[in-house]
């Protein structure tokens, strides 16, 4: 087994260093503001803060060596950057999304200002350096920020390469993936006791499996979550359109459907960030400006869900 | 919910509409002039089948041959397994499908057509012409204009459908259903990604694979 229960105490501590040396007078769950109005949240393991969101790849960036299409990936991520965006999503999974990312990545010389997320993702773990090293390639960067072990997938064995990458200053952070709900009880078992800096799995308004246990837990553990799929890769929100916002919306800085999911998902004290996806500049800048205040307390976000809900 | 069972058919999907409609593009892009050659090489084909000889069969079993590993190599390869990695584990049928054109119909005496006008032959021969004349309309019909038309022996799903018609009619019969396999499951992979892409379109290589079947059936051995 992979986990390192007494490392953590070690890490945490060092992360919690790290935040006090940052100035942090607030505790590493809470959204802070940064300059342009861009909320952060502070990785809980190193206190580094990050934009509350980010930016995920999924079929939006596989777009081959098409040049329009890769010419508009990279108008996508300009705004993104330009908006105050730092991590952007992608995994060997997806295609030629990684390479897209390293193409804009080049063309708008952002290598220092992107937090580069990636995973490994191969059911072999021997092939796991090798196929890190290519993703690494595509990106065009020296070394990924974070690397999660992709759906669990041979998740002993592929965690314990990316923990012997981070001991050896290779990558930053590591983290585990899941998504649509699935293996949350394996997942549990992960949280209690490997030694992660992030998990990343599915949670929106409508897909609240999450905040039973897994959620509380990773702000017990002091892991970061990735919320990804925050729009059920767009069904929810075209089974909103159409549907009214509720006045009080406005009051929230909730101007679209998307804005209003954004803002819920992102107000969980222990989430880190959302992830949505976009092939759109307008959608990257919407939903960049969701991650801005007002952002609802507990009350709000129960009044949120229940609104959604009763639709 | 760990099962593979939760998984709904688009997220399978990997790539949208619009990275797939400019495939075809940028393929007809690169190719041309291509494109006239592979329709004249197309209505060949289609002359052939109605006015059979053993030599001109032959010459159309290695037409065939040459243009199933072209499309693995230039469409499969080249374009569309980097937006979808499942399509390294179909360049390998795609040879085999080549293979098998070239040990069963470019020998002597390897396929033969039968004579007359049965109902297979009909509906093999009328696979062979929307294949080659009708089916890169259906890029304008869908409203992607000509520039996307998928042009037989250049794109998968017509070389497929035009294969399948070669092999719903020809003798013997154990020829034509090996020969009819690798293009029916072509047919069926590609309506299954069409029906998640855009509906309409994945009608075309479902029906081709039914007609073919049915074709085949009727076929005397
Ligand atoms: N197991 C895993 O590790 C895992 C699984 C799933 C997802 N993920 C990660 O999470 C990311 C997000 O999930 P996802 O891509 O599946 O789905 P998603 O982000 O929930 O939805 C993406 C879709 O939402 C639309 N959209 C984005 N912003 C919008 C806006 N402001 N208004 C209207 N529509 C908008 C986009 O369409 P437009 O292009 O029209 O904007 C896109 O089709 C992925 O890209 C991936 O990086 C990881």
């Amino acid at each position: 087994m992979a986990s390192e229960p007494h490392a953590l105490t070690r890490r945490q501590l060092l992360g919690g260093l790290l935040a006090l040396a940052a100035g942090a007078a607030l505790p590493p769950c809470s959204a802070v503001a940064e300059p342009g109005d861009i909320l952060t949240r502070r990785v809980p393991a190193t206190g580094e803060a990050l934009p509350l969101v980010g930016l995920g790849s999924w079929i939006t960036f596989n777009v081959g060596d098409d040049p329009l299409l890769l010419a508009s990936c990279t108008a996508v991520m300009a705004a993104f950057f330009a908006g105050g965006g730092r991590m952007i999503d992608s995994s060997p999974m997806y295609g030629s999304s990684q390479a897209t990312i390293g193409h804009g990545l080049a063309e708008l010389d952002a290598a220092e200002r992107v937090y580069a997320a990636d995973k490994v993702w191969t059911s072999r773990p021997a092939e796991g350096p090798a196929q890190i090293e290519a993703s690494r390639r595509d990106w065009g960067l020296p070394r990924f920020d974070l690397l999660q072990v992709h759906n669990l997938l041979a998740w002993e064995e592929n965690l314990a390469t990316l923990q012997a990458m981070r001991a050896a200053g290779e990558v930053r952070h590591v983290g585990i993936t899941t998504s649509h709900g699935r293996r949350h009880a394996a997942l549990e078992r992960i949280l209690r006791e490997a030694d992660l800096d992030f998990v990343q799995l599915t949670y929106n308004i409508v897909d609240r499996e999450a905040e039973r246990r897994l959620l509380p837990l990773a702000r017990e553990r002091g892991i970061g979550v990735i919320a990804n799929r925050p729009f059920q890769q767009k069904r929810l929100i075209r089974r909103l359109e159409g549907k009214p916002l509720p006045d009080w919306a406005a009051e929230l800085g909730a101007a679209t459907w998307a804005q209003f999911i954004l803002k819920f998902i992102v107000s969980h004290p222990a989430v880190s960030c959302a992830i949505p996806a976009t092939t759109r500049v307008d959608h990257v800048r919407e939903n960049l400006a969701a991650a801005r205040e007002p952002l609802p307390d507990a009350a709000l976000r129960r009044r949120m869900a229940d609104y959604v809900h009763r639709l | 919910m760990s099962a593979w069972w939760s998984y709904r058919p688009e997220d399978l999907l990997m790539f949208s509409s619009r990275v797939y409609e400019r495939l075809f593009v940028l393929h007809n892009q690169a190719l041309w002039p291509a494109q006239p050659l592979a329709l004249a090489l197309g209505a060949g084909l289609c002359l052939v089948l109605l006015r059979p000889t053993a030599g001109r069969l032959r010459l159309v079993a290695l037409l065939l041959a040459a243009a199933w590993g072209f499309v693995a190599w230039a469409f499969l390869w080249q374009r569309y397994a980097p937006i979808n990695w499942g399509i390294r584990y179909v360049v390998p049928l795609f040879a085999l499908q080549a293979g098998l054109l070239l040990v069963l119909g470019g020998r002597r005496g390897g396929l033969a057509l039968p004579s007359g006008s049965g109902a297979s032959r009909g509906l093999g021969l009328g696979l062979a012409g929307y294949a080659v004349f009708l089916h890169p309309l259906t890029a304008v019909a869908l409203g992607r204009g000509l520039a996307g038309a998928e042009v037989f022996a250049l794109a998968p799903d017509p070389l497929a459908i035009a294969t399948l018609g070669l092999a719903a009619m020809v003798r013997p019969a154990r020829h034509g259903w090996a020969l009819l396999v690798v293009p029916a499951l072509w047919c069926l992979f590609s309506a299954a990604t069409l029906s998640l892409l855009d509906g309409p379109a994945a009608w075309p290589p479902l029906l081709a694979v039914a007609i073919a079947v049915a074709a085949r059936l009727m076929a005397p051995g």
